[in-house]
Parts: C-alpha cells; sequence; structure tokens
C-alpha cells in the first residue's frame, strides 16, 4: 500500500492522491510533438473546440426543445428563436458548427492522406478518425431531423428509404428504423435519443481512442521523418531547445493551437451572426408536412458527395456506389501499398492521385446540390465513376511506387 | 533553467483574455435559464369580483398555485369585525369583503379544505386549522394563508401586481 | 527551410471558397429563376389622372357603392357583416378601406375599382366571359368620365388614409395580406389577434370561428394559404417582394392576387415579418459585433502569446 505523509500543500496533498505531477507531464509538459509541423496539425485543437461549442450550445437547446411532432418546430423556431434570452445564439452557433466542424474533418482527413499519417503504426488513427467521421456523420443527420421542418421530414424518409436496399425490398427493416410507415412521432423520438444520449457518448468514447491511438505512434511532421523522441526528448529538457527536433504539447505546441483557435474563431463567429444561411437550410423553416415535397431535395453539404455517387446511377448499382463510397476511405491504409511515410508531393503518382481526389471530390460535391438535369448529371455520372476508378488504381500505383 | 511549461507574460495575458470570454458566454447561459417572457406574462391573473356568492369557495389559479377567493356573508363579516387582525385580512371591493388567499397551507403546502358550515379550512396532512379570513387557529401551520400579491382595480383585482392595500399588509405583517 | 505555411494556407482558402461558391450561389443559381424586382412601379397598369376626395367620398359612399361591401372603421362605417360570414358570402373578407390609400399603389387602386379580376391578375381564374365573375364588382361609372370618377374615390381612400410614417408594420400586413395568411407567432388568424380566453369553451369558439373562415377561404383560393410565421427566413425578403410583386413571377395560375401594395408598405409588411420570423435580428448583429470586437483582441494575445513561447524554440 501506498505511503502517505502529512501534506505540505494543497497540491502536494492532491499529488499524492492523484499524481497530478505525473499526469500533467504526460499529458502536457512532457508529452512530445515534433517541432517540423504547420498550421494544419492544428486542426485536431480546432475539432475539440468545435465540438465543445456544439455540446454547450446543445445543452442549451436541449433545455428547450420538445420532441414530438405537433411542437418541435416551434419549440424550435419560436421558443428558442424569439422567448429564449439568446435562445437564438444557441441555436446559430449548433447550426453553424454542425456544418463547419465537417469543413474541419475533412481538411483534417485531406492533411492526413497527403502527408502520409496513416501509416507505419499509425493505422489506429486513421481507423478511429474515420469512425469519428461516420459517429459525426449520424449525429449530424440525427440533429437535422429535430426541427422538424420539410427538410428534417423529407431527409429522414429519403435517407431511410436507402436502408431497403434497392431491390431486396427490406421495407420491414425501413418501417424498423422509423418506427412506423413514414417518419413520425417514434421517428422523432428515436433520433432524438441518438442525438442527444447514444451518438454523443459514442464520439466522446471515439475521441478518447482517437487521442489513445497517437501517443505510441506519435504524431507524424511534414517530412514523414522518424524521430527517436526520447533523444531529442533528453536534448530539450538539457536546454538546447532550438537544436531538438520536439517540443512540449503545453506550452509550445499549445500556443500555436491556440493561435489558430483564435483566427478560426473569427471565421466561425462571423459566420454564426452574419453568414448563417448556408447552414441552416432556408426550406427547413417551412413545417413538415408529409403531403408535400419541397421542390429542390438536397442534404447538406458535407454529405453532397457521397449522395452524388448514389445519384446518376440505377437504384441497385447506385446503392452499392454508395456503400462503397461509405466503406471505402476506412480501408485506405491497407490499399495505399507502398511504405513511403512522406507527403505526396515526394510520391510520384499518388501526387497526382491527391489531387485527382480532392478535386473529384469537390465536383461530386457541386453536382450532388445542383438539379439533375444535363449538364450536371453527365458531370456527376463521370466524376462518381472516377471516384470508383481512383480506389481502384490506388493500389496498383502505389505498389510500383519508388521507395523514397 | 526557466521551465517553458510555466506561463509568461503574455501567456497569463491570453489566459485572462480568454476568461473574459468565458464569463461572458456564462452571462448568456444564466439569461437562458430565466423564466421565459411568457411566463413572465402569464404572472398576472385579472379576477371579477362581481360573480362571487357569499360564503362559497371559489378556487381561481395564478402563477401555477390555488388561489382561494371567499366572499364573505354579514355573519362572517360581524365576526371578523371583532378581531382586527381577521379585518385588516379582508379586501374590501365595494361594499363586499373578500379572503384572498393563496390556498397552500403554510406548514408543509397541502391545499385546506373549506367547510362552509362550520366556515372554516382544515388541512387534511397535519390537522392545521384556518377561520374564514384563513387566519390559523390550530397548529401546527405557523402563519394565516399567505395573501398574494394584488392590485384593486375598480371591481377587479389583478393578481401579480403591488397595489397600495397589498403594501399596506405587507408593511403591517399581515402577510409575508 | 522555407515557411510553407502562406502557401498551404491559400490552397486550404482557395479549396474552400470554391467548394462553398458551388454549393452555396452556383447550386441556388441553378435551382432558383431569378427575378428582378420593378421596385413595385405597375408598369403594366395604365397612369391615372389627379382627383378629388371631396367627389369621391360621396362616390364611395353613394354611386361606387363600396360600403355595400368593405367597412371603413376611420369614417364610422361598420362592416355589413361579420368575417366568417362575409368570407361564407365572398371567399375571403372584403378589406376594410381606413388604410387602403396609404397601402395599395393608386395606378392599382384605379385599375382595380374598374377591372378587379385584371388588375390582381386572377384573370385565369375569373373569366367574364365563361360567366366567372371575380366577388368584387367593378365599377362601371356613375355617368361622369369614369377615370376621373375612378380617381377620385382613390384620392379619397387616401385623404383618410394615414401617413405613411403612421402606417405601422401591422397595418400595412393586415390590410394586404392579414385576411388570407394566419402569423401564428404574433397570434394573428385570418379573423384578426387571437385574444387570451379566460374559460376553454371561448378559446374553442374562438377556433371554431377561424376554422369555418379558412374553410370559406380553402374553397375560394383552392388550399388554404400558408402561415407567414417564419416565411422571412424560408423565402427571404428578395422572394416575397417579387413575389408580392407579381405572383405569376414564380407560381403560374396561383390563385393568389397580385396584392398591389405600394414600395413603402411592403417594406412595411417585411418588417412585420422579420418581427415574427427573426425577432432578434437587431440583438444578433449587436452581440455580433461586440464578439467580433472581442475575438480580434483574443488574437492579438493569441498571437502574442505564441510568440513568446516559440522565441526559445527556432
Amino acid at each position: 500500500m501506498a505511503h502517505f505523509t502529512k501534506a505540505t500543500s494543497v497540491k502536494d496533498w492532491l499529488n499524492q492522491r492523484l499524481a497530478i505531477e505525473k499526469v500533467e507531464k504526460v499529458m502536457a509538459s512532457e508529452y512530445w510533438i515534433p517541432k517540423n509541423i504547420n498550421f494544419l496539425w492544428a486542426m485536431g485543437m480546432v475539432l475539440v473546440i468545435t465540438f465543445a461549442l456544439l455540446l454547450v450550445s446543445g445543452i442549451f437547446l436541449l433545455m428547450y426543445y420538445q420532441p414530438n411532432v405537433n411542437l418541435a418546430f416551434d419549440s424550435v423556431n419560436y421558443t428558442i428563436m424569439r422567448e429564449v434570452d439568446f435562445g437564438w445564439l444557441w441555436r446559430h452557433v449548433h447550426g453553424v458548427a454542425a456544418s463547419v466542424v465537417f469543413l474541419i474533418i475533412y481538411i483534417h482527413m485531406f492533411t492526413a492522406i497527403y502527408y502520409g499519417s496513416y501509416k507505419k503504426g499509425r493505422e489506429m488513427i486513421w481507423i478511429s478518425g474515420m469512425l469519428l467521421f461516420v459517429a459525426f456523420s449520424a449525429e449530424a443527420f440525427s440533429g437535422y431531423m429535430l426541427p422538424w421542418g420539410q427538410m428534417s421530414y423529407w431527409a429522414g424518409m429519403v435517407i431511410t428509404n436507402l436502408f431497403s436496399g434497392g431491390s431486396l425490398h427490406a421495407d420491414g427493416l425501413v418501417e424498423w428504423i422509423r418506427g412506423d410507415y413514414v417518419p413520425a412521432q417514434a421517428f422523432l423520438n428515436r433520433f432524438f435519443m441518438l442525438h442527444v444520449l447514444l451518438i454523443p457518448v459514442a464520439i466522446m468514447g471515439l475521441i478518447g481512442l482517437h487521442f489513445g491511438a497517437l501517443r505510441i505512434p506519435h504524431v507524424n511532421n511534414q517530412d514523414g521523418e522518424e524521430i527517436d523522441f526520447d533523444a531529442e526528448s533528453k536534448k530539450y529538457l538539457a536546454g538546447d531547445k532550438a537544436g531538438s527536433k520536439v517540443i512540449r504539447f503545453a506550452n509550445d505546441f499549445m500556443s500555436k493551437d491556440m493561435m489558430v483557435v483564435a483566427i478560426y474563431l473569427v471565421f466561425f463567429f462571423y459566420l454564426v451572426f452574419f453568414h448563417y444561411d448556408f447552414a441552416m437550410d432556408p426550406v427547413n423553416f417551412d413545417p413538415a408536412d408529409g403531403l408535400k415535397t419541397p421542390t429542390h431535395i438536397y442534404p447538406e453539404w458535407y454529405f453532397l458527395w457521397s449522395y452524388e455517387i448514389l445519384r446518376p446511377f440505377s437504384t441497385n448499382i447506385g446503392l452499392m456506389a454508395f456503400a462503397f463510397a461509405q466503406v471505402i476511405f476506412m480501408l485506405l491504409p491497407f490499399l495505399d501499398r507502398s511504405p513511403n511515410a512522406v507527403p505526396a508531393s515526394r510520391r510520384g503518382l499518388f501526387k497526382f492521385w491527391f489531387w485527382a481526389m480532392l478535386i473529384d471530390m469537390i465536383v461530386l460535391t457541386s453536382m450532388g446540390k445542383v438539379p439533375p438535369i444535363e449538364p450536371f448529371g453527365t458531370i456527376g455520372f463521370y466524376a462518381a465513376l472516377t471516384f470508383i476508378g481512383l480506389w481502384i488504381l490506388l493500389p496498383i500505383i502505389t505498389i510500383f511506387e519508388k521507395k523514397a | 533553467m526557466k521551465n517553458s511549461s510555466r506561463r509568461g507574460f503574455m501567456g497569463k495575458a491570453f489566459g485572462a483574455v480568454a476568461g473574459v470570454g468565458a464569463i461572458a458566454s456564462l452571462y448568456a447561459m444564466k439569461k437562458s435559464w430565466d423564466p421565459l417572457p411568457s411566463v413572465k406574462a402569464a404572472g398576472f391573473t385579472t379576477l371579477d369580483m362581481s360573480g362571487y356568492k357569499d360564503n362559497e369557495l371559489v378556487t381561481e389559479k395564478w402563477r401555477g398555485k390555488p388561489i382561494f377567493v371567499l366572499k364573505q356573508d354579514a355573519a362572517m363579516v360581524e365576526t371578523a369585525n371583532k378581531n382586527p387582525k381577521d379585518i385588516e385580512r379582508l379586501i374590501k371591493i365595494g361594499d363586499a369583503y373578500y379572503m384572498v388567499c393563496i390556498g397552500l397551507c403554510t406548514h408543509l403546502g397541502c391545499i385546506p379544505g373549506y367547510r362552509p358550515d362550520s366556515k372554516d379550512f382544515l388541512c387534511a396532512c397535519h390537522g392545521g386549522m384556518y377561520d374564514a379570513t384563513a387566519l390559523v387557529t390550530k397548529a401546527p401551520p405557523p402563519r394565516g394563508l399567505d395573501i398574494p400579491p394584488f392590485k384593486v382595480d375598480g371591481n377587479k383585482l389583478v393578481l401579480g401586481e403591488e397595489g397600495p392595500e397589498y403594501k399596506k399588509m405587507k408593511e403591517t405583517g399581515i402577510t409575508l | 527551410m522555407k515557411n510553407k505555411e502562406p502557401l498551404i494556407l491559400v490552397i486550404v482558402v482557395f479549396f474552400s471558397l470554391v467548394t462553398y461558391y458551388l454549393v452555396e450561389p452556383f447550386a441556388h443559381s441553378q435551382m432558383h429563376k431569378h427575378v428582378e424586382s420593378e421596385g413595385f412601379a405597375y408598369a403594366d397598369l395604365p397612369s391615372v389622372k389627379t382627383g378629388d376626395a371631396t367627389r369621391g367620398k360621396d362616390l364611395v359612399m353613394g354611386a361606387g357603392a363600396c360600403t355595400g361591401c368593405h367597412s371603413i372603421k376611420s369614417a364610422d362605417m361598420p362592416a355589413p357583416m361579420d368575417a366568417v360570414s362575409a368570407a361564407a358570402a365572398y371567399g375571403v373578407n372584403p378589406p376594410d378601406l381606413s388604410n387602403a390609400g396609404a397601402v395599395y399603389d393608386a395606378k392599382f387602386l384605379n385599375a382595380l375599382i374598374k377591372n378587379p379580376a385584371h388588375a390582381l391578375m386572377v384573370e385565369h381564374k375569373f373569366d367574364a366571359a365563361k360567366g366567372q365573375m371575380h366577388p368584387m364588382v367593378a365599377f362601371y361609372g356613375a355617368g361622369g368620365d369614369i377615370d376621373q370618377e375612378v380617381a377620385d374615390m382613390v384620392a379619397y381612400l387616401q385623404s383618410i388614409a394615414p401617413k405613411a410614417d403612421k402606417l405601422t408594420p401591422k397595418m400595412a400586413f393586415e390590410t394586404a395580406c392579414g385576411r388570407c395568411h394566419a402569423v401564428r407567432y404574433e397570434k394573428w388568424t385570418q379573423i384578426g389577434e387571437t385574444p387570451t380566453f379566460k374559460f376553454k369553451k371561448d378559446a374553442l369558439a374562438q377556433k371554431i370561428k377561424v376554422l369555418e373562415y379558412q374553410d370559406s377561404l380553402t374553397k375560394y383560393m383552392g388550399k388554404l394559404p400558408p402561415d407567414l410565421s417564419m416565411y422571412i427566413r424560408s423565402r427571404g425578403e428578395h422572394y416575397i417582394k417579387t413575389f408580392v410583386e407579381n405572383p405569376q413571377n414564380y407560381l403560374k395560375g396561383t390563385a393568389m392576387p397580385r396584392v398591389g401594395v405600394n414600395a413603402e408598405a411592403a417594406d412595411k409588411v417585411i418588417e412585420y415579418l422579420e418581427d415574427a420570423g427573426d425577432a432578434k435580428r437587431h440583438e444578433r448583429t449587436n452581440v455580433g459585433i461586440n464578439v467580433m470586437i472581442f475575438m480580434l483582441v483574443f488574437v492579438i494575445f493569441a498571437v502574442l502569446w505564441k510568440r513568446e513561447v516559440w522565441r526559445d524554440l527556432h
């Protein structure tokens, strides 16, 4: 059993019981981060801050929201937006953060792809990150149901219909998911539960896993250089801070993170107060009407690329392509056959693959929103084929990649 | 060696600025907990006093609480006049006297029942009793039933607003 | 090693903005027809003569027979029937004319009195040749110059109407839109503002009246005109204004008439809808400006802290 002595200070008292000094070292001052990084490495912290904003604003929305098909719309648009002091603020922060969080996730994802941060022991970081992407997608979708506007209702209708599996006609499954023949009270209640309890708990667990997965392989750096963290940290502690290749998580890395976060928040709050329509679709300010589909129906922008992969094909092929798009990113560490963990710019054909993938996804995103008329239909069709083709090509071009 | 895990001056200054932001957001959070304007607006109830009958208890509702209204008949007024504490509890509108109070026992908040024959209130929970002006006559209740803030407006009584008659009752300790 | 961060930032911002442009301005330009506002000029309607309000008063009260259907509360002319019965008779309650001169454009009013279905742009629904008469009876003249007579009537309506600065958003909305559209966030129904009732049966009786009115209106319009509480957020100012100016612009064949409001009244209607569906807009702007100022200070301190910490690291 541990031996306790009379404490000399509050800190000492806590230290004997919780080892706070040790925790501080492990989590912050002697958690070593490579120095050779750029601001893209701060996206993790930006995501943490955005998630915190979602959580806090969500708590206040939860205090007044009514998960009832007759009350939901007015509880959001009347009670929260008009009656509750600063209710409009929580709603705008929540709506804008839900959209912006995906922009940051995509930047974070493409950073990892560009710098090869999913290889050489970092596979679990990538996989836990992709699981977080899936969880955030489910969170975003379930949250989108809650205001019970026209887009909520029809997105609920269309997306749950995907689970019928095309020609499999698994209509029983669709009704099971909805708890009704159409999205109705049971549907709203269960998606409310998913949004405020089950998925957030899953997200928090996955964030823990994602952070934990970083500890052993360490954070990657701009050149994919393998760093001897023990030797470099000794150098740092000996006083050669400028010569060491590593820095402390706090305050060294943290101060830069916070600088990026601060600049990001200027952008974020500008959107919250002055430019929010992109995140709060006007159509969803019409109450849900099960007898009238909106003229144009489209998902939020961050789902558009996968929606567009579904759209240009016939039902069954479309569903297969859609399923392919949902899982394929998860397999990236295994499809990339090259051992090189260096920036894409130094990786031969992969460089072109990276930019082609990025541009193709932007094209898909764009075509997913415009009405399915020509030439958009054709562009979308070829962009979807390109997406699938690029993934088929990936193992081939990376097998032949020269050792960097 | 200077330990860079400690914050220098700018680190503390940055923390202070962040703290100001956090406090400002706490203000918004506090305001979000406040009762809604619709709740506050519903905090006023107007009673038309002309409809009540002698010695017939009517229970109205004000801010979610039961409000007893008992128009006193001649005999009750006579009894009340004998005790200054009783008569002061009554509200005079025109020539009539009304007992208006919150119908929750001052002991632990049960609703006492009115007995028109004996013209008194009995609280079934712990046996507390009140007379026809809701003044306590038998313990455990520590005092008579509380009188809600009211304002006399002609033949009407507005609950939730403090008129001169109510302020006087408060000053003289007739109600809390 | 050269600093690549500016280049990386440019690339990130560039792709973000391209994506934004494609999914927002570009996609919306493909989805919605753009209609340019005509500034409520009603260019298709003929120009009008100068009227005389005194003669107009005699016409409105006499030969014009306006008060047979319309009330003019400001001139102590009561409505011949209550709203529910009027809707049962005509499909919709004829408007009170107290504010008409301030809310409606003069050219529109002149054209309306002579040929309602034409001015309202509902000739597809009310074709006199097929015997489909608009419930508002056209004025065929009182024996003199009909154009002059109509101008006189309009001059009278303008003379009794409140001045532009006295016209509240609520008055503009009620006159122009409120007999067909409810705005439940403002407690407005087609038959007026819903009072608070002490007894449930009074509340239900009021509700029944509203439903009866809405039944007549639904029969008249083909479907119940929507509640406009959130229209300022779901449609936006530009759409509402250009739609009101000429509903046929967007919905060919719609039963919604051209309302004929003047530009000032249109602004008032927009203000009313903003108060209903975007009540906290001023607070949002004020808080927004303060937050932006704070965030800029926050950025300055964050940069200074980063510099202090990283001084030793380079």
